[in-house]
């Protein structure tokens, strides 16, 4: 996986290796992304003209009588947050058997990290299913297409790291990750904390402020 | 059949000669080759958009002309621009990035060679995509900037935005991709010795310009995401009628939008800090103030972006802050050009053709400096806002600084790259006919503008006192057009004489200058250890004189990456994706999902494949 015409002198000017600099420029460039996407979010979430009003958060009477019913489901997504702010910490442990070359710490380790990667986006699906029989869509009016927009786009985000991770995973498990390669997942690891804290933001912006 | 082409390569490289042919440009990850390939796809797209240009002269040339239709001018208008800006200027500097930058920091190649190669597929097909729209009748026709709800499904039904959209989503994965890379190249792969502070200057502009890219393109990335989704699943983000604002498009493209200036003339800066001190035999005068005014304009380039919407009224208190962060940026890029000022003055001044062009470039760019700080006053900029005044400004520092400063910069680094010297006569010719047409196309657009000539409009009636202006400028436009076939004909005639470029032909200071021309594969036998700013310069004080030419070396024992065929199966992996969504009412879900499965082939392979 190693990608560098520095080969036969490792040394780098900043003594970082070019891989790990470049997943922090990435990670940078992706601040402005969901910063972009949260604004949005916030621009949008109370500005519909069109569609019901904002019922997720609370119950809401059409002109005409209609009554909607909150929609929001905050234990659940609780859970779903807890389970992946774990993640963060099973990865931390698993780089830590990947360093120290305890090749079942890092499967178990790494293995939690991706269940819970698993439950979070499976949390996801079983949400956007239930709002959309419950009549949320992207187009019922701008709190739907901003919601989904954004929530959608962290989704697609944890769904690439779990295909990352469970790569690493098979790789572990073939005895391909030795310490001397455990830039590998560390590199993978920097990527995961990351989309964990944006759900950090994500989550009381949307689901705890009403 | 592929593999085995690739074997042979590989065992080609081993033995130390340089690959030829065509699967070895398809493979290539030379950084060297990758910036060719990007100056001569850049170049074409160039005369394309020139072209385009021409046309809209044409019909501008006379009152009431019927030459174009008001739909195809439209079209014309928005490709031109589009054309310039993303497939002309950008990747023209991307081409002096990937050249010239490693060579500059004393490196073998590029953090990464492959994602570079990944970037310039990407950079290529993504402005086939954009001008595929001319073969469906369905060019974008909403300018440049495609703003909200002019792109609307209900005002703009066909392709035409569909075709921009998906076209500019292409070009922002290249350019984020490159701007990693050159990122983490800058900082990493700098030679012994070569601290921030010893950096050429070119290289510093660019790696300013990487950090703009980086924090620029996820913003406008968000921004047709959006309108993605309000064109093809019904969304209102940009719907007035259901809640949505269309001036969260103008914020989000502008804070995209104004960084995106500076992405194109930080470049052009670079070079001509390069070019003056070399043809003035003077070091660059004020380095440090030279690099932080370049980093103090890209702190600024952040918070002046509703300079662009005074005529949205935003009210007082807005506008006050815009208008006077953006008089800021006056400051430092005035310190600029008092130190190009200074680095000339006082200087043994070598009349070659990339001094005349970066001497023009400090003039042309005061002038649209200056109509950009005229802009910055909202009082001021309510009367130019739409007119010609805005296109005389934008032409001043697009043409009249960056595509002078790339000029300036091709005629510089051409003996370096070819190993052939372009032919000096021939390139001042260029030169004055590229000054004098470009000022008669475009300064008169001043006076246009004060006189209210509107921009975007097709036509105009007679009697207004637009007549004469206008017709000078299409005919200098085509004067302009033939300063660009002189530079063709200059590339021609001396692509056929033998390459005889010496290593150091202008007695320059950096050192891409120290290696033969054009550099081998390996760039460095032996990698450079760097005690100062001017590091060639000094090697030559010390020797008392000009250096022995380098003689060419086996490469036998450096350690080069792989040629690699996944970059461009990863990239047109992404393309077809692109198109899979453009086609999404047709296809279903299936074309997007064929795209990613080629690009999920593309990656997984790139990732596990011997780099070397």
């Amino acid at each position: 996986m190693t990608d560098t015409a520095h080969a036969g002198h490792l040394e780098t000017a900043t003594g970082l290796d070019n891989r790990k600099l470049a997943i922090w420029t990435f990670i940078g460039s992706e601040c402005l992304f969901f910063a972009s996407l949260i604004s949005n979010y916030l621009v949008h979430k109370e500005t519909w003209l069109t569609g019901p009003g904002p019922f997720p958060h609370e119950a809401w009477t059409s002109p005409a009588g209609k009554v909607f019913e909150p929609i929001i489901e905050i234990p659940l997504v609780t859970l779903g947050t807890a389970l992946l702010l774990f993640s963060s910490l099973f990865v931390v442990l698993a780089l830590a058997n990947a360093q120290r070359g305890n090749r079942k710490g890092l499967l178990l380790w790494l293995g939690l990290t991706l269940l819970c990667g698993v439950f979070f986006v499976g949390m996801q699906v079983y949400e956007f299913t239930h709002f959309v029989h419950k009549g949320l869509t992207l187009k019922t009016n701008l709190f739907g297409g901003s919601f989904f927009v954004l929530t959608g786009f962290h989704g697609t985000h944890v769904t690439i790291g779990v295909i990352w991770l469970f790569t690493l995973w098979i790789e572990a498990f073939r005895g391909k990750i030795p310490p001397a390669k455990s830039l590998n997942l560390e590199i993978a690891a920097l990527y995961w904390h990351f989309v964990d804290v944006v759900w950090v933001v994500i989550f009381p912006v949307v689901y705890l402020i009403k | 059949m592929a593999t085995t082409a690739l074997d042979q390569q590989r065992a080609h490289a081993a033995a130390g000669h340089e690959p030829t042919g065509l699967w070895s440009w398809i493979t290539t990850v030379d950084h060297k080759r990758i910036g060719i390939l990007y100056g001569a796809t850049a170049f074409t797209f160039f005369l394309m958009g020139g072209i385009e240009a021409l046309l809209l002269r044409i019909q501008l040339g006379t009152p009431n002309n019927t030459f174009l239709s008001p739909e195809t001018y439209n079209e014309l208008f928005t490709m031109h621009g589009t054309t310039m800006i993303f497939l002309a200027i950008m990747p023209l500097s991307a081409a002096f990035f990937n050249f010239i930058i490693p060579l500059q920091i004393g490196a073998r190649d590029v953090a990464f060679p492959r994602l570079n190669a990944f970037s310039y597929w990407v950079f290529l097909l993504g402005g086939l995509f954009l001008n595929a729209s001319w073969l469906f009748g369905a060019a974008p026709d909403t300018g440049w900037f495609g703003y909200a709800n002019l792109t609307s499904k209900q005002y703009s039904p066909g392709l035409h935005v569909d075709f921009w959209m998906l076209g500019l989503q292409t070009l922002g994965v290249a350019s984020l991709a490159a701007a990693v890379n050159f990122f983490t190249t800058v900082l990493n792969m700098r030679a012994p010795g070569m601290k921030l502070m010893r950096m050429p200057i070119f290289t510093w502009m660019s790696f300013i310009t990487q950090v703009l890219l980086l924090l620029a393109f996820p913003v406008i990335t968000v921004a047709l995401i959006l309108l993605m989704f309000d064109r093809f699943f019904g969304t209102n983000f940009y719907v007035p009628t259901a809640g949505g604002d269309p001036l969260l498009w103008q914020h989000l493209f502008w804070i995209f939008g104004h960084p995106e200036v500076y992405i194109l003339i930080l470049p052009a800066f670079g070079i001509v800090s390069e070019v003056l001190p070399v043809f003035a035999r003077k070091p660059l005068f004020g380095y440090a103030a030279m690099v932080f005014s370049g980093i103090f304009i890209a702190f600024l380039a952040f918070g002046v972006w509703a300079h662009h919407m005074f005529a949205t009224g935003m009210g007082p208190i807005a506008d006050t802050y815009f208008s006077l962060a953006t008089m800021l940026i006056a400051i430092p890029t005035g310190v600029k050009i008092f130190n190009w000022l200074g680095t000339v003055w006082g200087g043994s001044i070598q009349y070659k053709t990339p001094m005349y062009f970066a001497l023009a470039f400090v003039a042309m760019f005061i002038i649209g400096g200056l109509s950009g700080v005229m802009h910055g006053s909202p009082p001021a900029d309510l009367q130019q806002t739409d007119t010609y005044f805005v296109v005389a400004h934008f032409h001043y520092v697009m043409f009249g600084g960056s595509i002078f400063g790339l000029a300036a910069g091709a005629y510089y680094w051409w003996p370096k790259m070819f190993g052939r010297m372009l032919d000096e006569r021939l390139g001042k010719l260029h030169f004055w006919l590229m000054l004098i047409g470009f000022n008669l196309t475009f300064f008169p657009m001043h006076i246009l503008g004060l006189n209210g000539m509107p921009r975007r409009v097709y036509t105009y009636p007679e009697g207004l006192g637009f007549e004469e202006l206008n017709l000078l400028e299409t005919i200098s436009a085509f004067l302009l057009a033939a300063s660009f076939a002189v530079f063709l004909y200059n590339i021609i005639k001396t692509w056929r004489g033998p390459r005889n470029a010496p290593a150091d032909p202008w007695n320059a200071a950096t050192l891409e200058w120290t290696i033969p021309s054009p550099p081998q594969e390996w760039n460095f036998a032996e990698i450079p250890v760097v005690h100062g700013r001017d590091p060639l310069w000094e090697a030559k004080r010390e020797h008392g004189g000009p250096l022995p030419e380098p003689p060419k070396v086996s490469g036998a024992g450096i350690h080069m990456p792989n040629p690699s065929y996944w970059p461009l199966v990863t990239a047109l992996g992404l393309s077809a994706m692109m198109s899979g969504l453009m086609l999404i009412h047709h296809l279903g879900p299936w074309g997007i999902i064929a795209g990613g499965a080629i690009l999920l082939f593309g990656v997984f392979n790139w990732a596990f494949e011997p780099a070397g």
